[in-house]
């Protein structure tokens, strides 16, 4: 029999006021201010903004407070207020060529035109802990350097220049761009839809495959072409507006890797690319999502497909955290007729089993007994 | 006749970039010194809602979707009749509204000149003073490289 129960609702009011307390923290601590968090803690932000796949800086600041921190339920606070606004259209196609460029290296030329910028970057630091930051202490302005403003293409057009790397990925001419935001996830899918499901993906999950094929699982000899981040400008078609309304701009990241390719039947020997765009800073993101992106290509270029990070459907499925934190994590709520089921089916098995291992004794027995 | 349209539409793009780019604060306050004014009929908005980034796969392949932003929209009509509109990202509907007004001012041959320089040149130029800030900034942590000479000869 199955009695329908109810109850916890003045728990589960209770726990949501200690959370809030909790959230506050000790009182005599100056509360935090979303500008602050926005400011100087700008990469957790960013984070947020590109796997909640929602540019919105006060937002994602506003997420990671409500979250205490926990960034993929501030991930999911984002996605969730994502559904409530209407959607205004598609912008015009960003021009990564023509961005602010605030940091930009290249591990395959030495020399090229606009050069090697290191920006705002953690490498070369020792990654000693700083007791000054703790101490709060005064930050010098940086160094400026007077440079005549100088066009900074892609890396991937000078490479391109001798034809021994493959053009950036065209589709089909009458191709609508996919959208996993209107329709259902369908396997085998179009790289352009893979990249947008790579783009929102979790960073650990993207970083672990990229990892697993320099391991060697589907190895593919990457080479960072070139890292870049900076601002671009975003543009809009409207039909009110005889051109296209600019909207401001976004900070995005933007890897291309470049892999060796020793040929198939499909393709001649040549450099192959895997392409990486996210929002804000982060080229750890960008860079494991280029490797993905190369490695999903498998069978384009006719490779085996022999290893996780090839796997479009375990990949792609895989990749949103929102998602699989929901289903990881509802394993957690009350599933107490679930369970009772199972409870009862195990007890007649168990009793099932016991009946037959005593039959089979006493036939053992009595067939000594003869 | 042609080339003057399209010089126009320009230009009156150029204004909306540049209101699109400045903070809501900045652009109440330039109003209030210039005294322009601020009231319109609003038609629509402001409202918040989203736009899709796309981007261009290997960077200037095929369109894909990137992610979504926030943007504000607002469209006003002055009284002498011009309909002003502003779409701009983030959340500010204040910003919205007066960028609409001001895309209308802009519009009105007689209050062309005064948007222009009480409003728009000063948010240019801050603009344009933090972009070559940035990009010293930038340009201090270029690479310089230099050959070790090794061996006799």
């Amino acid at each position: 029999m199955y009695v329908a129960v109810k109850g916890g609702e003045a728990a589960i009011a209770n726990a949501h006021a200690l959370l809030a307390d909790r959230r506050r923290g000790d009182r005599s601590v100056p509360a935090l201010r979303l500008d602050q968090i926005v400011e100087q803690l700008a990469l957790g932000v960013d984070r947020v903004m590109s796997e909640g796949s929602l540019y919105d800086r006060e937002l994602a600041a506003l997420a990671i407070v409500q979250a205490r921190g926990d960034m993929i339920e501030a991930i999911f606070l984002v996605r969730a207020y994502r559904t409530t606004l209407p959607r205004f259209g598609y912008t015009k196609a960003i021009d990564t060529g023509a961005m602010l460029v605030e940091r930009r290296v290249s591990a395959t030329y030495k020399d090229l035109p606009g050069g090697q910028l290191l920006g705002p970057t953690f490498d070369y630091t020792h990654r000693l802990l700083d007791p000054e930051l703790a101490a709060g202490g005064d930050v010098t302005e940086p160094l400026q350097r007077a440079s005549e403003a100088e066009a900074m293409p892609r890396v991937s057009a000078i490479l391109a220049r001798e034809g021994l790397i493959e053009p950036d990925g065209d589709m089909p001419g009458d191709h609508v761009p996919g959208d996993i935001t209107r329709e259902p996830l369908e396997f085998p899918m179009a790289r352009d839809i893979r990249l947008q499901a790579l783009s929102r993906g979790d960073e650990g999950f993207l970083l672990a495959l990229g990892y697993s094929t320099q391991r060697g699982y589907a190895r593919n000899h990457p080479f960072v072409g070139e890292v870049r981040i900076g601002e671009v400008e975003l543009e809009l078609d409207v039909p009110e507006l005889p051109f296209a309304v600019p909207l401001s701009s976004v900070r995005v990241t933007e890897c291309q890797m470049v892999n060796q390719f020793k040929g198939s039947a499909k393709a001649p020997p040549q450099f192959t690319r895997g392409y990486g765009l996210v929002f804000g800073q982060s080229e750890r993101k960008a860079m494991a999502m280029a490797l993905c992106d190369r490695a999903l290509r498998a069978t384009e270029f006719g490779e085996d497909v022999v290893a996780a990070a090839q796997d479009e459907e375990f990949v792609i499925s895989h990749s949103d955290n929102v998602q699989a934190t929901g289903f990881v994590e509802h394993l957690k709520l009350p599933h107490y007729v679930d369970f009772q089921a199972e409870l009862d089916l195990v007890r007649r098995m168990r009793a099932e089993h016991d009946a037959r291992e005593n039959a089979d004794m006493l036939e053992e027995k009595k067939e000594a007994a003869e | 006749m042609r080339g003057q349209e399209a010089r126009e539409q320009a230009e009156r793009k150029a204004v909306m970039a540049t209101l699109a780019q400045s903070s809501g604060a900045d652009i109440v306050r330039l109003w209030n010194e210039a005294g322009l004014p601020s009231e319109a009929e609003l038609l629509r908005g402001p409202e918040t809602g989203l736009v899709t980034v796309r981007g261009r796969i290997g960077g200037g392949g095929a369109p894909f979707n990137v992610g979504e932003a926030t943007v504000t929209r607002a469209t006003v009509r002055l009284a002498s009749g011009q309909v002003g509109h502003c779409y701009a990202l983030g959340r500010d509907r204040e910003k919205a509204r007066l960028a609409a007004i001001a895309d209308a001012l802009w519009q009105d041959p007689a209050r062309r000149g005064e948007v222009e320089t009480r409003l728009v040149a000063p948010l240019r130029a801050a603009q344009d003073e933090a972009r070559e800030k940035r990009r010293a900034e930038t340009a201090a942590t270029k690479v310089d490289f230099f050959t070790m000479v090794r061996g006799e000869d």
